[in-house]
């Protein structure tokens, strides 16, 4: 069995103005010491499903169905103390703005301090060497003194490393990062990626990095999820999916993608329309009103929810054109395009 | 650190000392433009068999001809280094600080005070810890509990809890907890011990002027700790603390409250000093001798060496409540730089 596995996970909200089907039939599995990179636009559902995955959603709103095994057990149905005593201990979780996710009021080393010792019954004395340790891991100066800071004396770039060390205080084996870099400016970011691709393989971890943006999980995964209005619509390894991506919303993406290579001004293609609502999600394929080869599929991503059907060696996307069509239409008019520009 | 300490240090005898002379002018002028001359206040002193040159030599002697700015002089000359009274037929003398001399009894004022003093303090200190306790708590699981029954009903309780006049809540108060039936649980009031003398007494003869007092702040408490406390649950350093496994009592104490704290003491330090310079009207329901019903009688008597004294001492305890709370400003928000 996986280290973690997601079986038709489904999120629902009810709200005044009707259900929001935040997540809506997820599945995957990840190992340990493989990197999964789950990519899609805002209010595609990564943040709700991260956190549904710690259960922080449990005792609130949600409505929560299918299952998730990590390690062996379900945690859907566990109980919500039970859930608790595996957060942060088996599985952490890195924020995206770690200015407002630290508590402005206490230390840096104050609530690592409070992390380690959640789980390890050591005096405060031992936990603070610890997290002197954990901050010159994650390549903090002076960690004996930038302890004692406070958040808002650390640079963005030092606040995320915290939050880091922070997650990988008590050696999790399961680590979801949320738009880690987004807050960051760019070469910041940079030094983010290189420090979790290295933790990573320092820590033996299964790594899950949520992003909106295809640069980070290039860098960073081996395999890709891309979600659309709570469902996945296409998933593959990396190379599945930056050299033979088969579903449109996903060339879609690569066609919005900044690159380091190109100028920035030089060439977005941003996906036209905006993302679906997630109450009354589109009939059919939820994609269809902003799909350019939509009346390809002859009126039947209307009416049909396509299935996320494999197309090759654990390559999966949801889409009702044939396979040999959208290969078609990747090699001959994505692909090129994207070249060009 | 050190250095805006005593900016604020100096800031606070700056101000005191602004508003002793605003007091004083005011007590200096008022009168006056009712009518009175400084025969007719030295009167008040001599008495009135004296014969009126007699009341002339103490006008004179008590300085009261001589112009406001050094009336005043005199006035904060004797608060810093004591005065001597002389009006008449035997010269008095008033150790400082010397807050001048009653009217009425010709008794130095500050020793009143003293006397005064713990008695209101007992009342503030005592109420504050039932108000403080009662008010965060119902604050907090109203606002963990928001649009429950619990919540609602406390949210009306303290809406009523601020808007009620305290003579009311406190008549009903009496009625209800302390007038000739059974369960009675306190004396009607009326009554101060010590608490050096006996404690239980102390409680007792108290509790009934806390609660009166404490339902008053604890309502509006309940309500900013509410407000507070549902701004900071949703933020996301919660959810961070929430992730490291923490149990819900520690996210909720030590991150959400902690997190919606400052406002809380802030208001908490201005209540403390207004209350400390006298607790006018619940004094008074109560028939408790402390500061604000010293006021209300020697403003009764036209006292007004006395009136200034208590103005004053309630002066200190507001510009005091001030500097504390600007100094614990920076000890619960460490983002607050001090300079
Ligand atoms: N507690 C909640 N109650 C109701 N709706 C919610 C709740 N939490 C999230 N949602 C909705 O679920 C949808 C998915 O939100 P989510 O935060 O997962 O998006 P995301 O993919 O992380 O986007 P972003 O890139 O902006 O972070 C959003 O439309 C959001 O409004
Ligand atoms: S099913 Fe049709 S609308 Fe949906 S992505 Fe495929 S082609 Fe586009
Ligand atoms: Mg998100």
């Amino acid at each position: 069995m996986s280290f973690l596995e997601l079986k038709d996970l489904r999120i629902h909200f009810p709200t005044d103005d009707g259900l929001v089907k935040s997540v809506d039939g997820l599945s995957f599995t990840l190992e340990r010491g493989r990197t999964l990179g789950i990519v899609g636009e805002s209010g595609s559902g990564k943040s709700v499903t991260s956190l549904g995955i710690l259960g922080l959603h449990k005792g609130g709103r949600a409505r929560i169905s299918g299952e998730i095994w990590l390690d062996g057990e379900e945690l859907v149905g566990a109980s919500q103390e039970h859930v608790r005593t595996l957060r942060g201990k088996k599985m952490a979780m890195i924020f995206q703005d770690p200015l407002s996710a630290m508590h402005p009021f206490y230390t840096v080393g104050d609530q690592i301090i409070e992390a380690y010792r959640i789980h390890n019954d050591v005096s405060k004395k031992v936990a603070r060497k610890h997290a002197i340790d954990m901050l010159g891991r994650v390549g903090i100066p002076q960690p004996a003194r930038r302890v004692d800071s406070y958040p808002h004396e650390f640079s963005g770039g030092m606040r995320q490393r915290a939050m880091i060390a922070m997650a990988l205080s008590c050696d999790p084996e399961l680590l979801i990062a949320d738009e880690p870099t987004t807050a960051l400016d760019v070469t910041v970011q940079a030094q983010i990626l290189d420090l979790m691709r290295d933790l990573q393989r320092d820590f033996d971890a299964a790594l899950i990095v949520i992003t909106h943006d295809l640069g980070v999980v290039a860098e960073l995964s081996d395999d890709i999820l891309v979600m659309y209005g709570g469902k996945c619509v296409e998933y593959g390894t990396s190379d599945d999916i930056f050299e033979r991506p088969e579903h449109p919303y996903t060339w879609g993406l690569l066609g919005s993608m900044p690159r380091l290579d190109r100028e920035p001004t030089e060439r977005l293609m941003p996906i036209k329309g905006s993302p679906p609502s997630l109450i009354n999600v589109p009939s059919g394929c939820a994609f269809h009103p902003r799909c350019a080869f939509e009346e390809r599929t002859a009126g039947l991503a209307k009416v049909e929810v396509p299935e996320l059907r494999e197309t090759e060696g654990g390559h999966l996307v949801r889409c009702h054109l044939p396979a040999e069509r959208r290969r078609a239409i990747w090699r001959n008019e994505i692909k090129p395009n994207l070249e060009a520009s | 650190m050190v250095t805006y300490i005593i900016r604020r240090l100096i800031w606070a005898v700056v101000m005191l000392s602004i508003v002793s002379i605003i007091t004083f002018a005011i007590f200096f002028l008022v009168p006056r433009l009712a009518g009175a001359t400084s025969e007719s206040l030295a009167a008040r002193y001599v008495g009135r068999t004296a014969s009126a040159e007699q009341v002339k030599v103490a006008a004179e002697k008590l300085g009261f001809n001589d112009p406001l700015i050094v009336q005043y002089g005199r006035f904060a000359k004797g608060i810093v280094a004591g005065a001597d009274y002389d009006y008449g037929p035997g010269v008095e003398h008033c150790p400082a600080p010397c807050f001048g001399y009653s009217f009425l009894t010709r008794l130095p004022v500050w020793p009143d005070l003293l006397d005064r003093l713990p008695v209101t303090m007992s009342l503030a200190f005592g109420a504050a810890v039932i108000w403080v306790i009662a008010g965060v708590a119902t604050g907090v699981l109203s606002a963990l509990r928001r649009g429950s029954l619990f919540d609602r009903a406390a949210m009306g309780v303290a809406l009523a809890g601020v808007s009620l006049p305290i003579f009311f809540t406190g008549i009903v108060s009496l009625v209800v907890f302390s007038y000739g039936h059974p369960f009675r649980i306190t004396a009607p009031g009326g009554s101060f011990t010590p608490i050096e003398e006996n404690p239980a007494m102390w409680a007792y003869n108290l509790i009934l002027p806390w609660i009166t007092l404490a339902f008053l702040y604890a309502a509006g408490y309940a309500r900013l700790t509410r407000a507070g406390m549902l701004e900071t649950m949703n933020e996301e350093y919660i959810r961070t603390a929430r992730a490291k496994g923490l149990n819900e009592r520690v996210v909720v104490v030590k991150h959400g409250l902690r997190g919606a704290l400052t406002p809380i003491l802030t208001i908490f330090g201005l209540d403390l000093g207004l209350l400390l310079g006298g607790a006018v009207l619940t004094e008074s329901t109560y028939s408790l001798p402390g500061m604000g019903k010293y006021a209300i009688d020697a403003i009764t008597n036209q006292d007004l060496p006395k009136v200034m004294g208590v103005t004053l001492v309630a002066a200190f305890f507001v510009v005091f409540a001030n500097l504390i709370v600007d100094l614990l400003y920076a000890v619960v928000d460490p983002r607050v730089r001090l300079g």
